[in-house]
């Protein structure tokens, strides 16, 4: 383990010991050490129970609150292209964005199992501080809870996070309408695999990056080529086939997807031609899917690939009044197949 | 990919289509009857559905599922025997994905891990060795199944662990034999088929020659194929061109794959550890004579089955399950009287729910709803 983080600080040493969740004085340093300085903010350094936001500056950027919360338990904690600490922002701050919501304030739970080394706390704390910036967001309150070994993975992160929705913006799973055009984002499959091969259970030896990035300011180019937007969401566990069999039921329209214009970068396409698994349900934590009028499709299209995250954008499919409620894939081969909703986990296939 | 893209050019696949289009319909005509072709291998299965194919290719050709999806045709009693080693507190228990959530009838392996055991997922034999190696104090058994294709790479194990001296690994041996099952198939009462689409990554071990008897003996005309989309029509169309000229041959379109001969190396590791059971049990179609194969005495070590003992009990399927019909081409999955209802992917009562190569599961989850193929877009992409 590297004791000094990319940024050049001295990280401190030792582990996390049930003590430093006791609520005492080595709690207390911890916070003050490790915490305080890293999410830097005045909201967070009152230390109070609560995080007091004042009502004034949400108003400024529209009239609806989104709020959010989702838990991390990823494993390994780092991985080519992030770690635990930077999807627990970017997770949160996308299920924020995909509402047409500015993410605003995040809150931060932390369960550490104990021994975690104190170093390796720190980093992951870095980069929750880091992806906060990024995103523009502040960490205003959290929570720190140590744990007996072997209760909980070395650590597990929740994040809550709220937003502000402009007025007149109605995104939803259930407005998709027949016509409309199908939009994902970029690559599918891309953090699914990285984390696959992190974990060393492949015997594969290629490089795939996790997608994981904060997807607000993309949503924000959307919105502005066109202020109706219909359906979005971030396509994370499930992939994109989970998202779209959601607005298919939602809205009781169908889907029709055109395998050929699925964006899948090389690696990914071969490590599950290889594995039996299926990009369009692999795992992203940077990529989204939108449903927007057709008129506007193009302007759309062009928007994202105008912006860092959106540069391999695509139109997919379109939405259908027939085959309601259903996902169909009309394949590169001339077939076709229903997409359906996943059963459990992908596992992969024997030979 | 470059390889790959070869097998799935759209314009190569009509032309093949039409042609098959225009076979069928003649052969059904004289028929009377839609004609039957088994795809005995889970991977062409996959295959079909993955891509498809069912919906371009006419009504007067059908496809039935064979038995070649080794998950799928594990009996309960062995899962259960899979569960109770796994339940062993030494025991490391190792195995591919997606035999973890094949039913027992007290569970999944998936189950039994939920509840404490220790079962990983590896994605080869040689993945479980190194946990062997790295685990020196616990026993780690490797969960070997599948047929012919998977059988030299477990063996070639084996003799690695035997060179290396490692004690600690073993295998449960579910290993299954292709030839005995097709005859069983063959001498089903109630059969139907009029051709076969052979196992090519079998034949890639055991070349072409076992199956001469289906052409000599039963009459029925099998092309082994490959698993590229375009191979299954390419095979699809030289099948039905014997058909329509009166042959009954064993033909070889996986050229590029398949020596006629198979491979002497992996035969030789295979016949080195392993030897023919005088019987194994089938979910769905009861027990086949020499069908199974399990470790010579001459590896006792390395068996899990003599190292621990296992239950060993037959455990019949339920009564409403009719794996067994759609195996054999009796009926469509989805005329099984509990398909879709008590028996889904997530509840699966049979294994052909199962695993994604499993015929009910692929109809399930590719193939439930009739829909229209739009013919423009596609081609054009
Ligand atoms: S639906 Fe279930 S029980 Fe019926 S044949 Fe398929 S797997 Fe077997």
């Amino acid at each position: 383990m590297k004791m000094d983080d990319p940024h050049g600080k001295r990280m401190p040493g030792g582990v996390v010991t049930l003590a430093h969740g006791g609520g005492g004085s080595a709690m207390r340093k911890l916070i003050e050490n490790v915490l305080l300085p890293a999410f830097n903010n005045p909201l967070l350094a009152a230390l109070e129970d609560q995080a007091t936001v004042p009502l004034a500056e949400l108003l400024v950027h529209g009239d609806r609150l989104a709020f959010t919360t989702d838990s991390y338990v990823v494993t390994p904690m780092s991985f080519p292209g992030g770690d635990i600490g930077k999807l627990a922002v970017c997770g949160t701050v996308n299920d924020l964005a995909v509402s047409g919501a500015r993410p605003l304030y995040l809150s931060c739970g932390l369960v550490i199992e104990e021994g975690l080394e104190m170093a390796h706390l720190a980093m992951i704390v870095e980069s929750i501080a880091h992806a906060a910036r990024l995103a523009g967001v502040s960490v205003v309150t959290g929570d720190t809870k140590v744990v007996e070994r072997g209760a909980a993975d070395k650590l597990f992160i929740n994040t809550a996070g709220i937003g502000v929705i402009p007025a007149g913006i109605q995104i939803s799973a259930s407005r998709a309408q027949p016509g409309d055009a199908v939009i994902v984002s970029g690559s599918l499959g891309d953090h699914g695999i990285a984390i696959l091969l992190a974990r060393n259970e492949l015997a594969l030896d290629a490089a795939v990056m996790s997608d994981c990035q904060p997807l607000h300011g993309l949503v924000a180019v959307m919105l502005g080529a066109c202020q109706d937007i219909h359906c979005l969401r971030d396509a994370t566990r499930g992939g994109v086939a989970t998202v779209l069999n959601e607005f298919a039921t939602s809205s009781r329209v169908g889907i029709r997807l055109r395998e050929a214009a699925l964006p899948v970068n090389e690696t990914v396409r071969g490590a599950c031609e290889i594995l039996g698994l299926d990009p369009l349900y692999l795992a992203n934590e940077g990529k989204l899917v939108a449903v927007v009028p057709a008129t506007h499709a193009d302007a759309v299209l062009a928007a994202m690939r105008a912006h860092p995250a959106g540069l391999e954008a695509a139109i997919v499919g379109e939405i259908t009044a027939e085959s309601a409620g259903n996902v169909i894939l009309s394949t590169a081969f001339g077939g076709y197949r229903v997409v359906d909703m996943l059963v459990g986990e992908q596992l992969p296939r024997i030979c | 990919m470059q390889y790959a893209d070869e097998f799935r050019d759209p314009a190569k696949a009509r032309t093949l289509v039409e042609e098959i289009s225009k076979l069928a319909a003649l052969l059904a005509k004289a028929r009377g009857r839609p004609l039957q072709v088994m795809e005995v291998c889970g991977g062409h299965t996959h295959t079909i559905f993955r891509y498809g194919l069912k919906a371009m290719l006419p009504e007067a050709l059908e496809f039935v599922h064979g038995p070649g999806c080794p998950v799928c045709v594990l009996p309960m009693g062995r899962v259960d025997d899979c569960v109770a080693l796994a339940c062993n507190p030494k025991i490391i228990f190792t195995t591919f994905g997606d035999a973890m959530r094949v039913p027992g009838s007290k569970g999944s392996l998936l189950q039994a891990k939920a509840e404490g055991a220790d079962v990983r997922m590896v994605y080869s034999p040689l993945d479980a060795l190194k946990l062997a190696r790295e685990n020196p104090t616990r026993e780690v058994v490797f969960f070997a199944l599948g047929f012919e294709t998977t059988m030299p790479s477990t063996a070639l194990t084996v003799l690695q662990a035997r060179r290396e001296g490692i004690r600690n690994f073993s295998l449960f041996c579910n290993h299954i034999t292709i030839i005995p099952t097709i005859k069983a198939i063959l001498d089903s009462p109630e059969l139907t088929l009029d051709g076969f689409l052979g196992p090519g990554h079998v034949s890639m071990v055991i070349g072409n020659r076992p199956y001469d008897f289906i052409a000599e003996r039963y009459h029925r005309p099998i092309v082994v194929a490959g698993f590229e989309p375009l191979d299954i029509l390419q095979s699809l169309w030289m099948l039905l061109k014997q058909m329509k000229e009166g042959r009954c041959e064993v033909e070889n379109q996986y050229k590029r794959i398949v020596p006629e001969a198979g491979n002497a190396q992996a035969l030789a590791a295979v016949a080195e550890v392993f030897e023919l059971r005088e019987f194994f049990e089938w979910r769905g179609l009861g027990s086949i004579d020499h069908s199974g194969v399990r470790m010579r005495a001459a590896f006792a070590d390395y068996d899990a089955e003599r190292k621990f003992g296992v239950p060993g009990l037959s455990i019949a399927d339920p009564k409403s399950c009719q794996c067994g019909e759609v195996l054999k081409g009796v009926i469509k999955p989805h005329q099984c009287k509990v398909f879709g209802t008590s028996c889904t992917p997530e509840r699966p009562l049979g294994a052909l729910m199962v695993s994604s190569e499993g015929a009910c599961a692929a109809y399930y989850r590719f193939g439930r709803i009739a829909i229209k193929p739009v013919e423009t877009e596609t081609v054009a992409s």
